[in-house]
C-alpha cells in the first residue's frame, strides 16, 4: 500500500478510512515556533533600536540641552529653536486639520448614506490620501502653497517692494501641507467615535424638538470629544515625525532667530536629525547632540501615541461597559 | 476481514442499540448556568430530535457531545457523555479523534472559501490521507451518500459559493461524512433554508437514518415529527421529557411539553 | 413661564440661516480630502508638463531619454544616467526607477516574512496577554518617525553591517532596504492580521468538527482563505516602500548607479526629489523633471493604494457576506 501505482481495492481504501480518527497529527510545533521567532525577532530589533537611542541620547538630555540654542556650527549648545519650531509647526497644523478633519467625518456619518457616490469618493480620497508618498505631500507644498497661494498673495497685498513676503517656504505652509497629509488620521479617528455614540442618544435629541445641527453642536461632538482629541494626538504625533513634507515649504538648516510670524522659516526636531546626521562637518563632534535630538522626538512622540492610545482604549472600554 | 467500525483498541461494546449516552450533565457559560442535570440517551442509527424554546439549551447539549463548546472561552462542563462506553473526554486520544467520529453541520451553510472537491476533501486531509487516489475515491463515495454527486461532479473545482443555498448545506454534510463519522449532530439544518431545499435535506436525513445516528436540534415541530424516531424536549436548561416521537406528539407526560408541542408558548 | 394662555412656553424660533450656515459648512469641509487628493495630481503634474510640450525640455529630457540609454559621446557605449548638473545634464530615470525598487524589494524581503509570521501567530496562537504584547510593540514601530529608522540605519546598523558583512560601500541598497522594511513591518502586519481576524468562527468551527486540530485549522483553512488580505497588506508594503523617503535618502549612499548587486549604492526617486529639489532653478528643466517623477510617484501609489483597497472589499464582501 501506498505506492501510487497500485491500484487500491476498495477494501483497503475503506480500511483506511474507517480508522481515520486513530491516524497521527502533527501538533503544528514547526508553524507555531518559526511564527513565534518572527513575533520576537521584531521585538529584539525594537528593543534594539530605542536601547540604542536611549543609551546614546540620556547623557546628552539636561535642562541646557533643551533650553539653548545651537552653537559652533551645530557642534555644540541645544535644540531649543527645534523644539519652539516643532511645537509651533504642530500647532498650527492643529488648527487646520481638526476642524476639517471633524467636519468631514461629520458629514459621512451625519448626513449622508455610506454607499452614495458622494461618500464613496470621499473615502476613496481619504484612503489615497493617506497613501500619497510624504515627498510628494512635500512638492505639492512647494507648487501649491507657495508658488500657487503664496504667489497669489504677493501679487494682491503688495508688503515689501521686491522680496517675495508669502511666496517663500514658511512655517504656515509647511504647517497646511502637514495638514492635509494629517487630514485621514483625524478623520478615521473621529468617525470610530461616532460610530460608538447609540442612535437613540440623536433620536432622544430630535424627539425634544432639536435641530440636526444643535444635535451635532451639543449632542454629537461632546460624545465623540475623546475620539477627536485622539485623532488630534496621532495627527500631532505623525506631524512632527515627519520630514520630506517640510524639506522645501519652510525647515531651516538654522536660525538665529524663533518663528513669531507666519511667513517665517524654522528649525524643526525631525529636520535637525537630518542634519545633523547627514550634513556635519565631523560627525563624531555632533554625535552626542545627534543622539540628544533623535531621543527627544523620540520621547516626544510616543508620549503622544501612548496618551492617544490611552484615550483610546479608556474609550473603547467604556463602550463595552455600556 | 473484522469488523471495520471497531477500531482495535476499543473495549468491547456492551450495549448494542444505544450510541451515546450523557449522564447528568451541566454545563455553563462564565455564571450562566445553561444546562442542569441532563441525562439522555440516543439510539444506534436511530434520529433524535431535540426541540425546545430558544435558549433551551438544546444547541448547547448537542454541542457538547462533540465537545465544541470548548471552543468558547470561559465556558464549563460536569457529567460525563459516553460514545460507545468510551467517555468522550477520557476515551479519545484527543479531541479531533472524537471529532472523526461524531460529526457536525451548523445552522447556517458555512462552506470553505475553497473548491466543491476540497470541502470534501479537507476533513481528509487533515487527519493525515495524502493519497490522491484515496482521496478522489472518498469524495466520491462521500458526495453520492449526499446525493450531490449528479449536480456537481462536473463542477468539482469550482468554488462552493456558486451553489445554492440549499446545496452549499448539503455540501457541508458530505463534508461532515467524509471522515465517515459514526455519529452526526446537526443544529437546525435547514432554518436557513426555502421548503424545498429543506424537502432534500430531510430526505437525506431519512435516507443516512440506519448507518448514522442522528442527533437534529430543530425549532419546526413538523420537521421534528416527520424525521425523527425520538424526541427530547428541552425547556430552560432542563431535559422535561423524551420518549418515542409518536409518544411525545401524541401523548406528552408532562405539562410543559404539552403546551410547547400545541403552541402555547415559544 | 409668562405666557400661560395656551400652555406653550415661549421658544425662540429656530434660525433657518444658522442651520444652512453650519450644514453648508460641514458639507464644503467634507469635500477637503476629495479636493485634496485632486489639487496635489494637478500641481505636480502641472509643472511636469513641459516634458510633454516644451522643445526646449524634450531636448535633454524627453520620454524616450529618461526610459532607453543614451550615446553621450561619440564611440562610447550608450547608458543610462542620471547626472542632472553635469554640463551636458542627463535625466535617464532607469537608476532611480532601479533604485527604488531594488530597496523595496530588499525591504518586503525582510518585513514580509516578520510581518506575516508576527501576524499569524497574533492572530492564531497567541494567548490573550501575548496578543497585548504583540500589538504595543507593533504600534510603537509604527510610532517611529522614518527619519529616525534613516538615522539609526546610517549610523549603526550600516556601520555593524560593514563589519559583519564587509560592505564595500558602507552606505548601499541593503542597509537602506532592511531599514525600509522596519517601516513596511506595521502595514503588512495590521492589513495580514486583520484579515485573519475576520475569518468567520463558523469556519474555523466547522473545520475543528471535521477532526482538524487547532494549527491545521489555522494552516490550512484560515491562512488560504486570508491569503487574498494578506497579498493586500503586500501590496500596501510595497507602495509605502517606493514612496518612503527620509530612510533611503539618509541609508542608501544616494549613487545613481544601475549595478545587479544588492550591495551597491543607490539613488531612489523620492530620495532624488528631496535632496535635489532644494537648489533646482525654478522652471528649469531638472524642476520639470523632478516634479515628473513626482507624478510618477503619485501615480503608482495611486493605483496601488486603490487595488489594495479593492481587494480588502472584495475579501470583505466574499467571506463576509456570503457565508455568515
Amino acid at each position: 500500500m501506498g505506492n501510487g501505482t497500485t491500484v487500491l481495492a476498495t477494501e483497503q481504501i475503506n480500511q483506511v478510512l474507517n480508522n481515520i480518527g486513530d491516524r497521527k497529527k502533527s501538533q503544528g510545533i514547526i508553524p507555531k515556533s518559526l511564527t513565534l521567532l518572527s513575533v520576537l525577532l521584531i521585538a529584539a530589533i525594537l528593543a534594539v533600536i530605542l536601547g540604542n537611542i536611549f543609551l546614546g541620547g540620556i547623557g546628552v538630555i539636561s535642562w541646557e540641552f533643551i533650553s539653548q540654542s545651537p552653537a559652533h556650527g551645530l557642534e555644540e549648545g541645544g535644540i531649543f529653536p527645534a523644539i519652539f519650531g516643532t511645537v509651533a509647526l504642530v500647532f498650527l497644523m492643529v488648527i487646520a486639520v481638526v476642524p476639517i478633519g471633524v467636519l468631514t467625518a461629520i458629514y459621512l456619518h451625519e448626513y449622508t448614506r455610506p454607499d452614495s457616490m458622494i461618500t464613496r469618493a470621499i473615502r476613496i480620497s481619504i484612503n489615497n490620501l493617506a497613501g500619497v508618498p510624504s515627498i510628494v505631500f512635500g512638492l505639492f507644498g512647494l507648487g501649491f502653497f507657495i508658488s500657487f497661494v503664496g504667489g497669489f498673495l504677493d501679487s494682491v497685498f503688495v508688503i515689501a517692494d521686491d522680496r517675495p513676503y508669502w511666496g517663500q517656504p514658511a512655517i504656515i505652509w509647511a504647517s497646511l501641507t502637514l495638514a492635509l497629509l494629517t487630514l485621514p488620521v483625524v478623520i478615521v479617528s473621529t468617525e470610530e467615535a461616532l460610530r460608538a455614540i447609540p442612535r437613540e442618544l440623536r433620536e432622544a435629541s430630535y424627539a425634544l424638538g432639536a435641530t440636526k445641527l444643535q444635535t451635532i453642536l451639543r449632542i454629537i461632538i461632546p460624545q465623540a470629544l475623546p475620539g477627536i482629541l485622539t485623532g488630534g494626538i496621532l495627527a500631532v504625533s505623525r506631524g512632527a515625525g515627519e520630514v520630506a513634507p517640510i524639506l522645501f515649504t519652510g525647515a531651516a538648516y538654522y536660525l538665529p532667530y524663533l518663528p513669531t510670524q507666519l511667513n517665517h522659516q524654522f528649525m524643526e526636531l525631525g529636520y535637525h536629525v537630518y542634519i545633523l546626521a547627514t550634513q556635519a562637518p565631523d560627525i563624531d563632534k555632533t554625535k552626542p547632540i545627534l543622539y540628544g535630538t533623535v531621543l527627544t522626538l523620540l520621547v516626544l512622540t510616543f508620549l503622544l501615541n501612548f496618551t492617544a492610545i490611552f484615550i483610546r482604549s479608556r474609550m473603547r472600554s467604556r463602550r463595552v461597559a455600556d | 476481514m473484522t469488523d471495520m467500525t471497531t477500531p482495535p483498541s476499543a473495549p468491547p461494546r456492551t450495549s448494542t442499540h444505544i450510541k451515546i449516552t450523557a449522564e447528568t450533565v451541566d454545563f455553563w457559560y462564565g455564571d450562566n448556568h445553561a444546562l442542569r442535570d441532563v441525562t439522555l440517551s440516543m439510539g444506534k442509527g436511530k434520529v433524535t430530535a431535540l426541540i425546545g424554546p430558544s435558549g433551551c439549551g438544546k444547541s448547547t447539549f448537542l454541542r457538547c457531545l462533540n465537545r465544541m463548546n470548548e471552543t468558547i472561552p470561559g465556558t464549563r462542563m460536569t457529567g460525563t457523555v459516553r460514545l460507545d462506553d468510551r467517555d468522550i473526554y477520557n476515551g479519545f486520544g484527543d479531541v479531533s479523534q472524537l471529532r472523526t467520529r461524531v460529526g457536525m453541520v451548523f445552522q447556517k451553510s458555512n462552506p470553505f472559501p475553497k473548491s466543491i472537491f476540497d470541502n470534501v476533501a479537507y476533513g481528509l486531509r487533515v487527519n493525515g490521507i495524502k493519497d490522491r487516489q484515496i482521496i478522489t475515491h472518498a469524495v466520491e463515495d462521500t458526495l453520492k451518500k449526499a446525493f450531490l454527486w449528479d449536480e456537481v461532479k462536473d463542477k468539482l473545482s469550482h468554488s462552493a459559493y456558486m451553489l445554492s443555498g440549499g446545496q452549499q448545506q448539503r455540501l457541508c454534510i458530505a463534508r461532515a461524512l467524509a471522515v465517515r463519522p459514526e455519529v452526526l449532530l446537526m443544529d437546525e439544518p435547514a432554518s436557513a433554508l426555502d421548503p424545498i431545499s429543506t424537502t432534500k435535506i430531510e430526505d437525506l436525513i431519512a435516507e443516512l437514518k440506519g448507518s448514522y445516528t442522528i442527533i437534529i436540534v430543530t425549532h419546526n415541530m413538523q420537521q421534528a415529527g416527520r424525521v425523527s424516531d425520538k424526541t427530547a424536549f428541552f425547556y430552560e436548561g432542563k431535559m422535561v421529557e423524551a420518549g418515542e416521537t409518536t409518544q411525545i406528539f401524541t401523548n406528552p407526560q408532562e405539562k410543559r411539553t404539552e403546551d410547547y408541542i400545541t403552541g402555547r408558548f415559544g | 413661564m409668562t405666557d400661560s394662555n395656551q400652555g406653550t412656553l415661549p421658544f425662540k424660533p429656530k434660525s433657518k440661516l444658522f442651520e444652512g450656515i453650519g450644514s453648508g459648512i460641514i458639507r464644503v469641509s467634507a469635500f477637503t480630502a476629495l479636493i485634496g487628493i485632486f489639487l496635489i495630481f494637478v500641481f505636480i503634474f502641472k509643472e511636469a508638463i513641459p516634458i510633454f510640450t516644451s522643445e526646449a525640455v524634450q531636448e535633454t529630457a524627453s520620454l524616450d531619454k529618461m526610459v532607453f540609454k543614451q550615446e553621450f559621446r561619440e564611440g562610447r557605449d550608450p547608458l543610462w544616467s542620471w547626472a542632472p548638473n553635469s554640463r551636458q545634464p542627463k535625466f535617464s530615470l532607469m537608476p532611480l526607477v532601479l533604485g527604488s525598487i531594488k530597496a523595496a524589494v530588499i525591504a518586503m524581503l525582510f518585513a514580509v516574512p516578520l510581518a506575516v509570521g508576527a501576524a499569524i501567530y497574533s492572530s492564531e496562537f497567541a494567548s490573550k496577554r501575548w496578543r497585548e504584547f504583540i500589538k504595543p510593540i507593533i504600534e510603537i514601530l509604527a510610532g517611529i518617525p522614518s527619519v529616525v529608522l534613516g538615522f539609526f540605519a546610517l549610523i549603526v546598523m550600516a556601520t555593524v553591517f560593514r563589519e559583519v558583512f564587509g560592505f564595500t560601500y558602507r552606505l548601499n541598497a541593503f542597509v537602506a532596504g532592511v531599514a525600509l522594511g522596519l517601516a513596511v513591518i506595521p502595514i503588512v502586519f495590521t492589513v495580514a492580521e486583520d484579515a485573519m481576524t475576520s475569518i468567520p468562527q463558523s469556519l474555523r468551527q466547522a473545520a475543528l468538527a471535521v477532526g482538524a486540530n487547532k494549527w491545521q485549522v489555522s494552516m490550512t483553512m484560515v491562512l488560504p482563505a486570508a491569503l487574498p488580505g494578506i497579498a493586500a497588506g503586500v501590496v500596501l508594503g510595497f507602495g509605502r516602500a517606493i514612496g518612503e523617503t527620509m530612510i533611503v535618502l539618509m541609508a542608501s549612499g544616494n549613487a545613481p548607479l544601475t549595478t545587479a548587486s544588492l550591495f551597491d549604492s543607490i539613488r531612489t526617486m523620492s530620495a532624488t526629489i528631496a535632496s535635489e529639489m532644494g537648489e533646482v532653478v525654478v522652471g528649469s528643466t531638472h524642476y520639470n523633471v523632478l516634479f515628473f517623477i513626482g507624478t510618477l510617484l503619485f501615480i503608482f501609489t495611486f493605483i496601488i493604494n486603490l487595488g489594495g483597497d479593492l481587494i480588502l472589499r472584495r475579501i470583505k464582501e466574499r467571506i463576509q457576506g456570503k457565508v455568515t
